[in-house]
């Protein structure tokens, strides 16, 4: 009996998930506001005065004070943070100054753009990138090695305004194969039902497959090209983490029993090579829905990158800080989901420390 | 009795930047439905005789042979689908430590059932697995079945991985160290399982292991190999009549329990036993 090492993992399997859920909720709860705590002092240490930026340069002293004592700014610091806290976890950003509207509003319209562009973007990259990995790292050194590594090569380093102008240039004006910039034809814009906000969803819940096929047209160049970049980052990694794994000694075990190589390496080596990977798939996907200025500007994509750049030029300071945090949480997500991930692709996560 | 398997003049070689580097140099020896040990020190080549007798030697390295037969089948130009036809049927290998042996995120069970023969209903492999889960002496057959590798304790862990190699009764089954990785204590009751499955089915037995009395104890026949080459064959009763002066070295350096032996004698080597 002494040598069941482990009565206690397998009798506990839920319990210990259940238990590493809860860690990961309380360690959602501290970075959140750790992000908060920040994006609040990035908000007092900028040289923007905030009641100048809401009453105008051309407001008198009288006005300037009663707004001076409206938004708090006479009371402590920490009095000041608790308030915006607060407001913060009742939805309200504060209003933009740029578009006149609450920054919830503008960026529950801006972030769904961002959002599409991004999920069509990762699920391109990791649909290539992965089978492109593991293809370069069982031939090794051989031709389509050296292809996936010449493809991840141009795509690390061609600037993506670059190829987006080209891709404009070629595909929709020359060839008029894909649409071209916005997110869909003017003569379907106002057609669209608003649901999720996402355009491909929102248009093939309504049945419009005219409208669904417009948009796609459209989505179709930018998020290609963004695939691409993940692409040449994820097959990158999918190829070291799966040469890694396929000289590990289970690898030869699976050989010995005589399993075939198809087998040996999409179920054996990739299903280990899946945990990191998971993570590589998750921090992507986390840089892209910080939205992609470049992209969004050339191809009039009106995501997140696009708005926070109008947003700083004009010193538009709760539309920064709003975006800023809804990235940042959008990024923190993403983690923990990686972090569940794991739970279920490692049996040796599960049994948490 | 007719040869099981024939290996004549197996060389082993990996490219380096100076040159080829030869890992086994010529080893030839015949092996019927018996029990032969192979001993040597680290690097002297007797887990790659191993691997290629499997056909498993790791790319870039190279296998070359005058005579490789298994069961009267020339191995040295099998293709991909005979090989496999033929490692874990008919030849299959316990290997060192089930801690790296084992696919880590799959269980126990189903790396048994992926061993058991091809066409297998699934019904049909999992009582195989749960059998000769049994026939290890693992007392909760069912439990381990659905365990991942690392709840288990080592000696469980190889348990598992010699009920995975013989679940097809192999004719052939090479142990490369199979009880180094373990405990003292866990080591006798792993060969013992080890040796009477052997006995039972009537399989043979390539034991490679650097620890010369444990093969001395566990097998018929013994090589003793040394930069690539065998340098002695003896007969496993035989082994204190030793000749070569490196197998007596490997005899001299074991401690005793009676009698302090100081210094204890170094291994001497010479230039001329690896030509």
């Amino acid at each position: 009996m002494t040598e069941l090492a482990d009565q206690e993992g397998r009798r506990g399997a839920l319990p210990p998930l259940f238990g590493r859920i809860l860690r990961l909720a309380v360690q959602l709860a501290v970075t959140l506001f750790g992000l908060l705590f920040v994006t609040f002092l990035i908000g007092r240490v900028v040289p923007i005065d905030p009641v100048l930026a809401a009453v105008g340069d051309r407001a008198s002293a009288s006005t300037y004070h009663k707004v001076y004592i409206e938004l708090g700014l006479d009371k402590p610091i920490w009095e000041q943070f608790l308030i915006y806290a607060d407001h913060v976890l009742h939805g309200d950003l504060g209003k933009s100054v740029l578009t006149g509207r609450p920054v919830l509003d503008d960026i529950a319209s801006v972030f769904p753009a961002t959002l599409e562009l991004s999920t069509f973007a990762i699920l391109i990259g990791t649909c290539i990138g992965v089978p492109a990995g593991v293809w370069a790292a069982v031939r090794q050194g051989k031709l389509v090695d050296q292809l996936v590594r010449v493809l991840g090569l141009v795509g690390y380093s061609a600037p993506i305004f670059w190829l987006g102008l080209l891709g404009l240039l070629f595909f929709y004006a020359d060839l008029g194969w894909v649409g071209g910039p916005g997110r869909i034809g003017i003569a379907y814009q106002f057609d669209v039902t608003r649901i999720t906000g996402l355009m491909l969803v929102d248009t093939a819940l309504e049945g419009q497959w005219d409208a669904f096929w417009n948009a796609f047209s459209h989505i179709v160049l930018p998020g290609s090209l963004l695939g691409y970049y993940s692409m040449a980052y994820i097959s990158r990694m999918t190829r070291s983490f799966m040469l890694a794994e396929l000289g590990q000694e289970y690898i030869i075990t699976a050989r010995v029993k005589g399993v075939s190589e198809w087998r040996i390496v999409w179920g054996h080596a990739l299903r280990n090579a899946a945990v990191p990977l998971v993570t590589v798939i998750a921090l992507s996907y986390g840089y892209l829905l910080q939205g992609a200025v470049l992209t969004e500007t050339i191809f009039a994509w009106p995501g997140i990158g696009m708005y926070l750049t109008n947003s700083l030029g004009s010193a538009d300071m709760n539309a920064v800080l709003g975006a800023t945090l809804v990235i940042g949480a959008t990024f923190v997500m993403l983690n923990l989901l990686a972090d569940l991930l794991y739970t279920l692709l490692d049996p040796r996560v599960r049994r948490g420390q | 009795m007719s040869a099981l398997l024939d290996v004549e003049d197996l060389r082993v070689s990996f490219p380096s930047r100076s040159g080829p580097v030869e890992a086994v140099r010529g080893v030839s020896f015949t092996l019927g439905r018996e029990r032969l040990g192979i001993v040597g020190e680290s690097g002297s080549g007797k887990s790659q005789t191993g691997r290629a007798i499997l056909g498993l030697t790791p790319p870039p390295g190279r296998t070359e042979a005058r005579r490789l037969t298994f069961d009267g089948k020339d191995l040295r130009h099998a293709s991909a689908a005979e090989w496999r036809a033929i490692r874990g049927k008919r030849i299959s290998m316990v290997m060192q430590d089930p801690k790296f042996s084992l696919n880590p995120v799959m269980t126990v069970g189903r790396q048994l059932m992926e061993a058991a023969a091809r066409g297998t209903a699934a019904r049909d492999a999992r009582a195989q697995a749960l059998a000769m889960l049994e026939a290890v002496q693992i007392r909760e057959p069912e439990r381990v079945f659905r365990a991942y590798p690392h709840e288990l304790s080592g000696g469980m862990g190889q348990r598992a991985m010699i009920a995975m190699m013989l679940i097809t009764e192999p004719d052939l089954l090479i142990a490369d160290e199979p009880t180094s990785a373990l405990d003292v204590t866990v080591q006798i009751e792993v060969l013992r399982i080890l040796d009477r499955l052997v006995r039972e089915r009537g399989m043979g037995l390539i034991f490679i292991s650097h620890d010369l009395r444990l093969v001395s104890s566990f097998c018929d026949r013994v090589l003793v190999m040394y930069a690539g080459k065998v340098v002695e064959e003896l007969r496993a009763s035989e082994l204190t009549k030793a000749r070569h002066p490196y197998t007596q070295g490997l005899f001299n350096c074991l401690p005793r329990i009676e009698g302090d032996r100081r210094p204890l004698p170094v291994l001497e080597r010479d230039a001329d036993w690896a030509r």
